[in-house]
């Protein structure tokens, strides 16, 4: 039996805004099968985002959801989780948004390690207002403000995360579908701050600057670089050389935000 | 019974008011000369079950408030001019999907770093003016320790009432200096909740306007669920790019305070029977004014004292009337002459505005403010 996304799709709000070709939509399908998958309670649900094309998804979600504004995702979402600590929290964005304006939330959401869960769609690039470079884009190729290439070295996401201390770090990509919903659950069961980074695709301000014939191209881009970690163990580094590693990447048990606020609770009331 | 009495800096004060109005979230970051509030949040809150959390920055303190708004707390933050500056485009969120909060600014010299220490009232601009786009504002500058205390109580109910970001805006001076407080019993002082949404789920709509100019705002994660956005939105919640929508909705967000100030406009009357000299002040500034205005008296001089509470929205409909009556307005303030454009608007031209005005750190003395009554023919 087909899968019924209507449940977690609201009425009248489709067709998305996303180009023909753009990832987005995959993803947005993979999160509606992790939600379902989870069970999860669409009152008890926030989705928050900021601002661009992947902070659009909250909007086609039937559950509490918080569109924000550029960058301030991680920030509004944390005071979400901590007035309820009890809901699930997920945020959706993409690499400008998380990574540059959005940074600083994002390392200390990291670094506090608060129960909720980040899905990145990195598209290496500024898609909605027009194709402009982002930390994510690599070193030398092109954006509307990079037209002699980026000379800026590109953010790893997964490893900021890491360093900043989120305790589950995982990385799939638009091509590699059935694998987003899996990383998404696994983030989402996770206790404490998760990161999923998926690798996705602009044709429209991106592909068509970089020498990208079709969508088909850049989605065989995705297929290609990917190399599940388990794969990666048996593989030299030269192998590894332009590769980059999906699945989950980092987990660890480690005591989480609102848990160690609710201790505070207690001693404040154990001192009163 | 006695009342409990205390002896309190402005900005313990307004955390006090802030508990008694039921304030049970607090995001900040440290900023001179407002962190004593977020210092006192952070042992005061957790007692009672309420949630502290220091941010990253000045933005993330502001989008946290909002977010557990959103969730159903009643929030503060608490900054000075830098901070004020960095929060203002949250602020305008804030604004326009009409959430309420309480943001506490203590006045510091500017602009940038400025005097970090050093008193002033340079920011009353920027509680209008400081975020992009038409919105309403709410800003009310205390005179006293108790006037905080109780003003960041009324800042809470008012953006309850009218689901909207307000500011209390002390300056450096009223926010460090201690007085004797009195505190209220419970119940005393009205606390206005918030409106809940009578509907059930599947009908509400976030800005249903068939509920009037303030739709019930649910929370999330109570049985509700609905979109937020900072785009122009619907009834619904949802953005649109409607004309008559937008037009409709932005006036609405004005209007819930335009039609409503003589509910949300106060001041003090000092002395205005039958003066024929006005000194209009606000804040710290009021005290030297006080003071001026005894001298005056003493001295023959038909002086009196408007005293702006409510900064924002200004009493416009009071300064008009005053200005077809008296000689002269006497403007004292801490910085180069912004309440007193707002006395020029309302006076048009019927009465002279006469400013003093100091940046200098230094608070402004009643003999500056007599010399300038003098002034007035």
């Amino acid at each position: 039996m087909a899968f019924n996304y209507e449940k977690w799709l609201r009425p009248g709000k489709l067709p998305h805004i996303w180009c023909p070709g753009c990832g987005h939509g995959i993803v947005m399908k993979g999160l509606i099968r992790a939600f379902e998958t989870l069970q999860l309670k669409k009152e008890d649900t926030a989705l928050v985002s900021g601002i661009g094309c992947a902070s659009r998804l909250p909007g086609y979600i039937d559950c509490c959801t918080l569109h924000t504004a550029h960058g301030r995702a991680a920030a509004f979402a944390t005071g979400v989780k901590m007035a309820k600590p009890e809901m699930n929290v997920i945020l959706v964005g993409g690499d400008g948004d998380g990574t540059a304006i959005g940074g600083n939330h994002f390392i200390h959401a990291c670094r506090r390690n608060i129960d909720m869960t980040y899905i990145i769609l990195n598209n290496y690039i500024y898609g909605m207002t027009g194709g402009q470079f982002s930390p994510c884009t690599p070193t030398g190729h092109k954006a509307s403000t990079t037209p002699y290439g980026n000379p800026d070295p590109g953010f790893d996401i997964a490893k900021l995360a890491i360093g900043a201390g989120a305790t589950f770090v995982a990385r799939g990509t638009a091509f590699h579908a059935n694998q987003i919903d899996k990383l998404i659950v696994e983030a989402i069961q996770h206790k404490g701050f998760s990161v999923v980074e998926i690798l996705d695709d602009c044709p429209t301000t991106y592909g068509r600057r970089n020498k990208y014939k079709s969508v088909i191209e850049m989605m065989n881009r995705l297929k290609e670089v990917a190399v599940p970690v388990k794969a990666a163990e048996k593989m030299t580094a030269e192998q590894l050389q332009g590769k980059v590693l999906t699945g989950v990447l980092y987990k660890e048990e480690k005591a989480h935000y609102t848990d160690e606020y609710a201790k505070v609770i207690e001693r404040a009331q154990a001192a009163k | 019974m006695s009342k409990k009495v205390a002896f309190l800096q402005g900005n313990e004060a307004a955390t006090y008011g802030a508990l008694y109005a039921g304030c049970n979230f607090f995001a900040g970051y440290p900023i001179t000369p407002s962190t004593e509030v977020a210092e006192v949040m952070a042992a005061e809150l957790p007692k009672i079950g309420g949630k502290f959390i220091q941010m990253e920055d000045e933005i993330g303190a502001m989008a946290a408030i909002l977010g557990a708004s959103l969730a159903g707390s009643k929030v503060l933050t608490s900054t000075s001019g830098p901070g004020l500056s960095l929060k203002q485009e949250l602020i305008g969120y804030g604004c326009i999907a009409e959430i309420p909060c309480v943001i506490y600014n203590v006045m510091r010299g500017g602009p940038s770093t400025g005097m970090p220490t050093g008193p002033s009232q340079s920011d009353v601009m920027s509680a209008k003016w400081g975020t992009h786009g038409d919105h309403p504002a709410i800003c009310l500058t205390p005179a006293s320790v108790q006037e905080t205390y109780e003003e960041v109580i009324r800042a809470f109910n008012l953006s309850e009432k009218y689901r909207t970001p307000v500011m209390v805006m002390p300056d450096e001076i009223v926010a460090h200096m201690r007085e004797r407080v009195v505190f209220p019993e419970p119940g005393e002082i009205e606390v206005v909740p918030r409106k809940a949404p009578t509907v059930s789920p599947d009908q509400y709509k976030p800005y249903d306007t068939s509920f009037g100019d303030v739709p019930p705002l649910a929370a999330f994660g109570s049985g509700y669920k609905f979109h937020v956005t900072g785009l122009n939105k619907a009834q619904d919640g949802f953005p649109t790019t409607k004309a008559e929508l937008v037009q409709a909705e932005e006036e609405r967000q004005v209007r819930k305070v335009d039609a409503n100030v003589d509910d949300i406009v106060q001041f003090e009357e000092y002395q205005l029977a039958d003066a024929e000299v006005v000194v209009v002040a606000y804040g710290s500034t009021s005290r030297s004014a006080r003071y001026a205005v005894n001298v005056a008296r003493e001295q023959g001089i038909k002086a009196g004292m408007f005293r702006i509470k409510t900064f924002w929205p200004f009493p416009d409909k009071q300064i008009k009337a005053l200005a077809a009556k008296v000689k002269g307005f006497v403007i004292p303030e801490m910085n180069l002459g912004m309440c007193s454009l707002e006395i020029e608007r309302n006076a048009q031209g019927k009465a002279p505005v006469l400013g003093i005005f100091r940046v200098d750190g230094e608070p402004i003395n009643p003999d500056q403010i007599l010399a300038k009554i003098k002034e007035v023919k």
